[in-house]
């Protein structure tokens, strides 16, 4: 090898720091939510202006890694002159917009909407709800109270599914939110495994024809799990142990680590309970990752556990 | 096991990918050449399709008509080992229509007449006859590639697991420098590491004649830094590689072998030779969180924690991100993390080294200039950071050879290789008339841990196997996973003629037939 | 291949996502989108029977028992059929080497039985009754003379002038012409359609759609198939104007599934047009491109929302999308699109004849034109009456013979199942936007349904609140959850006693939150008529949940 090769010294720096195509300045948009007069790009949605504000809306079908399908209705604000509530997630800011995050009417609808869902989905497993309803003064009890028997109020339970080691599918905790059929779909994976099939109340969440995981074209990355609000979708490791009674994630470590299969460089938050590592995710703010793994990312670690 | 080879460092310097997987997303023609990242890397390949539905055309370049294949815009099934015929028609093609981009090619390359007369006779008309791609389907990736504004080119093993590993390599960085899509935003050449921190391993000087940071070991100013450093003498020359290592054994010049994470009594081509040159040895030492075929011969075990869940330290992917992996479970029984091992061997020799990831990685920062700037404390906040970071102030790079484009160039000119297709070594003929080439599946990686039986002979051994019809290979070509090698010892049957530089050895070409068991 | 086999096989749909590249899990929530396809096997031969609120007053539930003991599970209850001026209906699809598809209206039983058992049933033409009132008549006009079936025939009648002038004017002039004439939608949200159509011409972006929105399927309205089957090349000819004036070369006509006798109309009328070079790269030797494709619908309300009409034509389930953005600049496959109704499309032709200025003359300022009423329930003589603007519902009433048998009117029903209930005391309201909306009712699509002192309104409320939650699409959750819910209110054992009775007070948050939350219209108006009905209907008062 001779000395004079290119690769003998390594090369000098380049002398400005590499960086993406500058992006024209965004257009500002002027607003005013909560009497509060503020201006945002262009392009921003309600629910983008109001973080600016720290205000909190309550989602449950809204991801910012998803496209937002304005399903849940739960985080409906008010527009000045508007006829009807707007769904903050998918409403895009426009000048001179007077919005009300909170007002008798916003309060009234998502209250309804946590009701209806209260009384129809089973919820125990969906962070942040029972805050939520209470926060709103949601009760769902009241449907039954006025119909009078409980089998006269509709609700979606139904056996749940367990067709595969990986995870399980328990659609009567489901609200129908569509993120996993995203997340399946065009806003990750591109697997096309699964979407809303029926009507009305009838409408779930399908494989092709209603078959078996397994006979599906489901790739196993977990990716709807991921985005799933209520535990409908859950990794068997978290079921079992749930049924058991024994899942405490108050006593379990959470740690990143990186993926050590491919050299993509995952990352991977690690849940451990007991020297076992019960659940992995992968954060949504993650540049690589933006919260997806694959089957080797997500299920792969039995390995290290004993 | 397959090693990528990180050999195009020698001609651009730097043995990582240019480019950011941002970047993937904001290109308009993407080359994916023997790869299948869609099972293979799948995380990665949420990125290109967020390119592709911004607009960005595919081109998969494959023998196997593979599920990344069935996003493309067109799929170039070539038959295996004509990579560098395809590349070098493709350049003729260029530079006959008139789409090389001359400015970029005067300014900041060298070589390029030898490089025109080299590919002139490569017309579509013989390229398609040599690989099997049709020649509008050449002259439409010829043309898209060249004409695009941004373009990047990613290549995983189909590129080199083969004895022109190399020159495989070096033909697509021609076809960059052709073109000028290299050290721009959007366009550059990305290796995909088929395994974990493979990136990271080159950093850290884990082959023959590197120091950690790429630094040439054979440089006297970069020893004479490292002995200053440590207070001991590096040894001034380049090591062996893999196949150079085997090849010592086999002159009985190799007599002891200390193998860490490594399983080659499986994972190596023609297993046969792999396995009688390691129970020849007088010493082997195997250190593995299994107790492997390899480990299994080995005199010495040393059961070893889990690199990723038992572990800390840091990995490097493939767009040169360091990220820091953090341990989660205490290893089993007597398991210990590498870190505790090696210092352990290390005090039994007399060196009192601390068994800290943090401290280590301290020193590497103080040696490798591009690792500088990546305190632990940077590394948490930014999520990890790409090389080169020369200072705790840098952001790391996004993509690598902007000097290219600076006036003038700043360093040394990128020079054009003279590469030859040459066919797989492992030729058809009448005896042995299908093409066998391997690969991973989606759910499956590597030797770690499944429709009537088939022997599949070839000239070093045969195995039996399943055998059905897969309408994505075409005819003459079959195909192979390594996964399982205790039911299907697959690498029984590969060839180990291995690149010459850098050792590959060819997975992906084998001359098979197929008979019923 | 519901034709052929009657249902979807699923080795066939699995056979189709192969060949068109669509993923099944998305084919098969297409499939189980649509009411009138079919999951699993059943018989060749098939029965829709009505039993919506104006059939039921005709006794199409014990029509329904009847058949159902004597044909089983050939026969299939359906939401209506738009046929309320027959008195009952009935949807026949037949599969095989006979496939066929008819209404039978009015029916029976046996004509039921009859037609099912019979290799195949001679379409017995059925007369519509139509009317006007003395200033009406405008669109009935050409109704019972024109052959519906002969481009000659509807030539002789004055069609195709308005085309001729439009080419001759403009697309610029013709959309002044509509802006002049004040024209409002018809299908129910009253948009003014100058207003429409020059922000389609005016979006840079090509290429624009024109749709006719011609899936009418609100309980209680028939118009827009009276007019298909009756006019059809009127139909074509306003959607042609439309195109030109708009810049669109193509155009679609959604029409709904159980309309096969529509369907065949227009089919013909675009056929007889298109071979005259009325339709096609040079529309009547002009310069303009205009082509028409039908697109049938599959059994779903939604679909007539124009959201859920273009994800429809999309192949997608009829799922409607959030607005804004609004279809004249992301519509149909995301360009800009015209929508129109059928009867807003057709008015058109009389601007262009008689100009936009002068058209205005009729109606009053606020509505101007006259405006098709579908007369159906308790009244002598149901059908189709072209009333001009600011006549009363008294007068649209009378006109159709009135109350028949000396009862008393107990209530009507305003545009429909998205309706207004109002009481006799509302029968010198105008008939027209400004005095619908001073009454705080709706005249949405047109219907007038009356109900006399012997209906059962209660029994009308339950079906209405079933039909929401029948059709309701399932994607948002106020909408979803919120239908089913106001039905089961509705049809509890014990209703409440009133003003502060728990369930009055969950009805009434109930329907708010529907209207303020719900993606579409469908939620938004789920909870109208039921709310109407208590606040204006007398005898419900005591009765209100």
């Amino acid at each position: 090898m001779s000395h004079d090769e290119i690769s003998f010294h390594l090369p000098p720096p380049a002398t400005a720091i590499p960086a993406p195509p500058p992006q024209p300045a965004p257009t500002m948009v002027p607003l005013t939510i909560d009497g509060r007069a503020i201006e945002v790009a262009a392009g921003s949605t309600l629910i983008d202006a109001c973080k600016t504000l720290d205000i909190t809306i309550p989602t449950l079908c809204y991801l910012e890694t998803l496209t937002p399908v304005n399903a849940c209705r739960v985080c409906v604000v008010e527009v000045e002159g508007a006829r009807v509530l707007a769904p903050a997630c998918s409403r895009q800011v426009e000048a001179g917009m007077v919005v009300q995050s909170r007002s008798a009417r916003v309060d009234l609808s998502r209250k309804v909407v946590l009701e209806l869902l209260g009384s129809s989905v089973d919820l125990s497993t969906a962070p942040g709800l029972s805050e939520m309803m209470a926060e709103y003064g949601a009760r769902p009890e009241r449907f039954q109270e006025v119909i009078g028997s409980a089998s006269a109020v509709s609700s979606v339970a139904k056996p749940i599914k367990i067709d595969n080691d990986l995870y399980v599918r328990d659609y009567g905790k489901c609200v129908l939110c569509y993120k996993c059929v995203e997340a399946c779909g065009t806003d990750a994976q591109h697997t096309f495994a699964i979407a809303v099939a029926g009507r009305g109340f009838n409408a779930h969440i399908s494989t092709e024809l209603d078959v078996p995981l397994p006979d599906s074209a489901c790739v196993y990355c977990g990716n709807c799990i991921a985005v799933c609000p209520t535990g409908a979708l859950m990794a068997t490791p978290e079921f079992e142990l749930r049924k058991a009674g024994e899942w405490r994630p108050e006593t379990q470590a959470v740690t990143d680590t990186i993926c050590p299969y491919c050299d993509v460089g995952c990352t991977l938050t690690v849940h451990v309970q007991d020297q076992q590592i019960v659940k992995v995710t992968s954060p949504f703010d993650n540049d690589v990752t933006r919260g997806n793994l694959c089957v080797k990312g997500r299920f792969g670690f039995e390995y290290v556990n004993k | 096991m397959p090693r990528a080879s990180p050999v195009w460092r020698r001609y651009l310097a730097w043995g990582g990918g240019t480019s950011s997987y941002q970047e993937i997303e904001e290109t308009d023609c993407i080359l994916l050449w023997g790869s299948n990242a869609r099972e293979t890397h799948p995380i990665f390949f949420h990125h290109l399709l967020a390119g592709l539905k911004r607009g960005a055309k595919l081109y998969a370049i494959d023998p196997r008509r593979t599920a990344t294949a069935q996003w493309a815009e067109v799929w170039a099934g070539l038959d295996v080992g004509t990579d560098i015929a395809l590349s070098n028609t493709m350049a003729r093609e260029i530079i006959a229509s008139g789409l090389a981009n001359r400015e970029f090619i005067d300014h900041a390359t060298t070589g390029f007449e030898a490089y025109r007369d080299l590919v002139e006779p490569w017309t579509l008309e013989r390229g398609a006859a040599e690989t099997g791609v049709p020649a509008a389907v050449i002259r439409e990736m010829a043309h898209t590639f060249a004409t695009a504004r941004r373009a990047i080119i990613c290549w995983t093993l189909g590129i080199t697991e083969h004895h022109t590993a190399v020159d495989n390599v070096m033909s697509l960085i021609n076809l960059a420098l052709l073109t000028g899509h290299v050290g721009r935003w959007g366009s550059g050449l990305n290796p995909l590491r088929g395994q974990n921190n493979v990136q990271g391993g080159g950093d850290m000087g884990a082959l023959p004649d590197r120091l950690p940071g790429f630094q040439h070991v054979e440089n006297d100013a970069v020893r004479a830094k490292f002995d200053a450093f440590y207070g001991v003498t590096v040894p001034p020359k380049k090591g062996w590689h893999l196949s150079d290592m085997f090849n010592a054994m086999d002159r009985g010049e190799l007599r002891a072998l200390y193998v860490i994470g490594e399983n080659p009594v499986q994972s190596e081509a023609d297993q046969h030779r792999a396995t009688r040159l390691l129970e020849g040895l007088e010493l082997l030492v195997v250190q593995d969180i299994f107790l492997t075929e390899t480990a299994r011969r080995a005199d010495v075990v040393f059961p070893a924690a889990a690199g990723a869940f038992e572990s800390a330290g840091t990995f490097t992917n493939s767009e040169r991100r360091v990220q820091r992996v953090r341990k989660t479970l205490d290893p089993p029984g007597e398991a210990r993390e590498d870190l505790a091992i090696i210092c352990d061997l290390a005090r039994r020799l007399g060196h009192d080294w601390t068994p800290d990831a943090e401290v280590i990685w301290n020193e590497v920062r103080q040696l490798s200039p591009v690792h500088a700037g990546m305190s632990y404390a940077r590394l948490d906040q930014h999520s990890g950071l790409q090389w080169p970071c020369y200072d705790d102030q840098h952001p790391g790079e996004l993509f690598l050879h902007g000097r290219l484009w600076e006036r003038p160039v700043r360093g040394p000119r990128a020079p054009f290789s003279l590469v030859k297709h040459e066919l797989p070594l492992d030729q058809l003929n009448a005896e042995f008339p299908l093409r066998l080439t391997t690969g991973r599946r989606l759910a499956e990686y590597n030797t770690g841990v499944q429709t009537g039986s088939y022997a599949s002979p070839t000239r070093r051994g045969a195995v039996v196997a399943p055998v059905h019809v897969d309408q994505g290979l075409r005819p003459g070509l079959t195909f192979m996973t390594f996964h399982f090698p205790d039911d299907v010892a697959t690498n029984m049957l590969t060839s180990d003629a291995t690149d010459p530089l850098v050792s590959t050895a060819e997975f992906k070409a084998t001359a098979v037939r197929i008979e019923r068991a | 291949m519901q034709d052929a086999i009657s249902w979807i096989r699923h080795g066939a749909l699995n056979y189709i996502c192969t060949r068109l590249s669509v993923p099944p899990a998305e084919a098969w929530g297409v499939v189980t989108f649509y009411h009138l396809l079919a999951t699993g096997p059943r018989p060749a031969a098939v029965v829709h029977v009505c039993d919506d609120i104006a059939c039921r007053l005709n006794g199409a539930d014990q029509l329904c028992r009847d058949l159902e003991s004597r044909l089983g599970h050939a026969v299939h209850r359906s939401p209506y059929l738009g046929q309320c001026d027959q008195g009952s209906a009935a949807l026949v699809t037949k599969a095989g080497p006979d496939a066929d598809r008819f209404v039978l209206a009015p029916t029976s039983a046996d004509d039921v039985a009859g037609a099912l058992s019979v290799r195949t049933v001679p379409t017995v033409p059925k007369v519509p009754r139509v009317g006007a009132s003395a200033s009406g008549a405008r669109i009935v006009r050409r109704m019972t003379v024109v052959d519906a079936t002969s481009l000659a025939s509807y030539r002789q009648h004055g069609g195709y002038a308005a085309l001729a002038k439009a080419i001759a004017i403009g697309p610029a002039a013709v959309i002044a012409e509509v802006s002049a004439a004040r024209l409002l939608g018809r299908g129910g949200a009253a948009f003014p359609t100058g207003r429409k159509w020059e922000a389609v011409a005016r979006e840079p972006a090509q290429p624009h759609f024109v749709v006719c929105n011609a899936d009418e399927s609100e309980p209680g309205t028939f118009k827009d198939r009276v007019l298909m089957e009756q006019d059809p090349f009127a139909v074509i000819e306003a959607m042609t104007i439309c195109g030109i004036a708009t810049g669109s070369a193509c155009g679609f006509i959604y029409i709904r599934g159980e309309y096969p006798e529509s369907e065949a109309a227009i089919g013909e009328a675009i056929t007889q047009a298109r071979a005259a070079g009325l339709l096609g790269p040079r529309v009547a030797g002009s310069h303009h491109a205009f082509e028409i494709e039908i697109r049938r619908g599959g059994g779903a309300y939604i679909c007539g929302e124009e959201t859920a009409l273009f994800s429809s034509i999309e192949g997608k389930r009829g799922e409607p999308r959030s607005k804004p953005p609004y279809s004249a600049q992301h519509g149909l496959f995301g360009q800009p699109t015209v929508v129109n109704n059928v009867e807003t499309l057709v008015n058109v032709l009389d601007i262009l004849t008689e100009g936009g200025a002068q058209w205005a003359k009729t109606g009053t300022a606020g509505s101007t034109g006259t405006r098709m009423f579908c007369l159906s329930g308790h009244v002598a003589r149901p059908g189709l009456y072209e009333i001009e603007c600011g006549q009363t519902l008294r007068h649209a009433i009378e006109l159709a013979g009135g109350v028949p048998g000396g009862r008393a009117l107990q209530a009507v029903l305003l545009g429909g199942a998205a309706g207004t209930f109002v009481g006799p005391d509302a029968l010198e309201m105008p008939l027209s936007f400004e005095g619908a909306r001073a009454a705080n009712a709706t005249l949405g699509s047109g219907v007038i349904m009356v109900f006399d002192e012997t209906a059962d309104l209660m029994d009308t409320l339950a079906r209405i609140a079933q039909f929401f939650r029948d059709e309701s699409c399932g994607q948002c959750v106020p909408c979803r959850v919120g239908t089913v819910r106001q039905e089961e209110l509705l049809r509890r054992r014990d209703p409440g006693s009133g003003t502060g009775d728990p369930g009055t007070v969950l009805l009434n948050e109930l329907g708010q939150a529907m209207r303020d939350a719900s993606i579409c219209g469908l939620g938004q108006t789920a909870a109208s008529a039921i709310e109407s009905a208590f606040a204006n209907i007398s005898s419900l008062k005591g009765a209100r949940p």
